[in-house]
């Protein structure tokens, strides 16, 4: 008995309280003016909105299922294709230390770049608005791959590199039996910050390429001056973001040792 | 008669920031077949150093080392090292971890079945078959140490190079893994070379105590033979005075002849 009502004030009030001051500061600041809908006005919109999330009435009426997936999408390929060449870079950069000093300095320049101020250069190099979008998920989230990688490249223990050497292990093996299990947590850590950058950037990017998408969505919603549609969005995008970011840490979990 | 291990004028220089480090000079030893060596001294005389150079992970600067009469020019299969912190890959469970080093050995020329067989037998051989399924952080500090040396006795070496492989455990199970390592050593004829910094644990299993002076610029100051009868037993010893008189020895050297200034 005691330790279900533990669990109730431990685990779960806390959260439920933080939830609840949170609809009631929303309720209260909607109440002072007109523009903002309440809580109460956005359910009944997510509820509408909700029961039918797959509809598509053309290219540019489509449901907010529709919408996040195509964002999704994009994340996924952008992401995708920057782990395929960060984590490689990462690992050269990380063992050769040559490597590490030739790429630091423009590293540590291009890092810092808001990842939309690529996007020009992605619409001048292809043409089109959707490859755009990829290339500057590509860029942001390639960035926390490349240094994560190396890092962990580079924090492997000399023990393990002792044993790689009285054993007289190969190339190979060093690679697949030390230094890739010893890398992954660190490896992980990066695609963990390269998705949460990539998911913020989605929403910005696709405001200013348009088509299929939450963040177009969004500003869609914006013209049509329907705001308890945007609260819902911010809503969303924050629970798929919560969504990726739990995923990725059960998956570290398991690498952990 | 071929000596196991000869090491000839052997000296070790570091290029440090501050210039030229000399850690060992005028190194000789020669070590026979089936023999225990161990290696005593303060800490910085530069006993690791010296059991670095025979495993092959520093190369000399000056004199010649040789194992089995071939030169040592880096590490190799012919001399297993147990590493004082265990080092085994936390994410390979123990069998895979011995498996590692037997694959490496013997991987060209048997089979799988083989390899897998001396696997089980050098985890056998330290009593942890039951924990051959189990990852490092899963077993005790002496178990993992227990898998280190399995680890090294699976390449069969000609000789066992062990750098204070008990300095981390706790006194009761030093105890117990000496008397395992004094077993199997007995059982495989092994020659060992181990560094320690304990008296008792040099005199228990030695052949020959090498005591070092202390840095920089050490080397070896005296070579205590251990005639003590074999197999040894700690609780009869402890009522031995020919025990004594060595244990006395190599306190006398350790606290009067390099007795280390207060620091």
């Amino acid at each position: 008995m005691m330790k279900i009502r533990n669990f109730f004030a431990e685990q779960l009030l806390p959260p439920a309280i933080g939830i609840g001051v949170f609809i009631l500061v929303w309720s209260l600041i909607a109440q002072t003016g007109e523009n903002l809908p309440g809580p109460l006005k956005t359910w009944d919109s997510a509820v509408e909105l909700f029961s039918d999330p797959f509809y598509q009435n053309g290219p540019n009426d489509q449901g907010i299922g529709w919408n996040v997936l195509a964002s999704l999408g994009r994340v996924g390929i952008g992401f995708g294709l920057a782990a395929l060449v960060g984590i490689p870079l990462g690992f050269l950069i990380g063992r050769v230390d040559f490597l590490n000093r030739m790429s630091a300095p423009v590293v540590s320049m291009l890092r810092p770049v808001s990842p939309l101020a690529w996007l020009p250069i992605g619409l001048l190099v292809f043409n089109a608005s959707n490859p755009a979008a990829i290339w500057v998920i590509f860029i942001s989230s390639i960035w926390p791959m490349i240094i994560n990688t190396a890092m962990g490249v580079r924090q492997l223990p000399q023990d393990y590199l002792n044993v790689a050497r009285v054993l007289n292990l190969s190339e190979w093996k060093v690679f697949a039996k030390i230094l890739l299990p010893a890398t992954l947590p660190y490896m992980l850590t990066g695609i963990r910050l390269a998705i949460g950058t990539a998911w913020l950037v989605i929403v910005a990017a696709e405001m200013l390429t348009g088509g299929v998408g939450i963040g177009f969505w969004v500003w869609d919603e914006w013209n049509n001056l329907n705001v308890e549609h945007i609260i819902i969005a911010i809503f969303v995008v924050g629970i798929v973001g919560l969504l990726l970011e739990m995923m990725l840490i059960q998956i570290a979990k398991r690498f952990s040792y | 008669m071929s000596k196991y291990v000869q090491i000839e004028n052997v000296q070790m220089k570091f290029n440090t920031k501050q210039g030229p480090f000399i850690a060992l000079r005028d190194i000789d030893l020669k070590i026979d077949p089936g023999e225990f060596i161990t290696l005593i001294g303060h800490s910085g005389c530069g006993k690791s150093t010296l059991l670095n150079l025979i495993a092959g992970l520093l190369l000399p600067s000056e004199g010649v080392m040789l194992c089995a009469n071939r030169e040592i020019t880096g590490p190799g299969p012919d001399r297993g090292v147990v590493f004082q912190n265990h080092s085994l890959l936390p994410w390979l469970t123990c069998f895979e971890n011995v498996h590692l080093a037997v694959e490496r050995v013997f991987g060209q020329t048997e089979s799988k079945a083989q390899l897998t067989q001396r696997t089980n037998d050098a985890l056998e051989l330290v009593h942890l078959s039951h924990a051959a399924q189990k990852l490092p952080h899963e077993i005790s500090g002496g178990m993992k140490q227990r898998v280190g040396i399995a680890r090294a006795l699976s390449m069969q070496p000609k000789v066992l190079l062990m750098d204070e492989p008990f300095g981390a455990l706790d006194a009761l199970t030093r105890a117990h893994l000496q008397d395992e390592l004094m077993k199997i050593v007995a059982d495989t004829k092994s020659t060992v070379v181990m560094v320690t910094h304990d008296v008792d644990e040099a005199v228990l299993l030695s052949d020959r105590i090498v005591m070092m002076t202390n840095g920089p610029a050490a080397t070896i100051g005296e070579i205590l033979t251990v005639d003590l009868p074999k197999p040894r037993d700690r609780l009869a010893l402890a009522n031995d005075a020919r025990y004594h008189s060595l244990r006395g020895a190599v306190l006398e050297f350790l606290y009067q002849k390099q007795a280390r200034k207060a620091a």
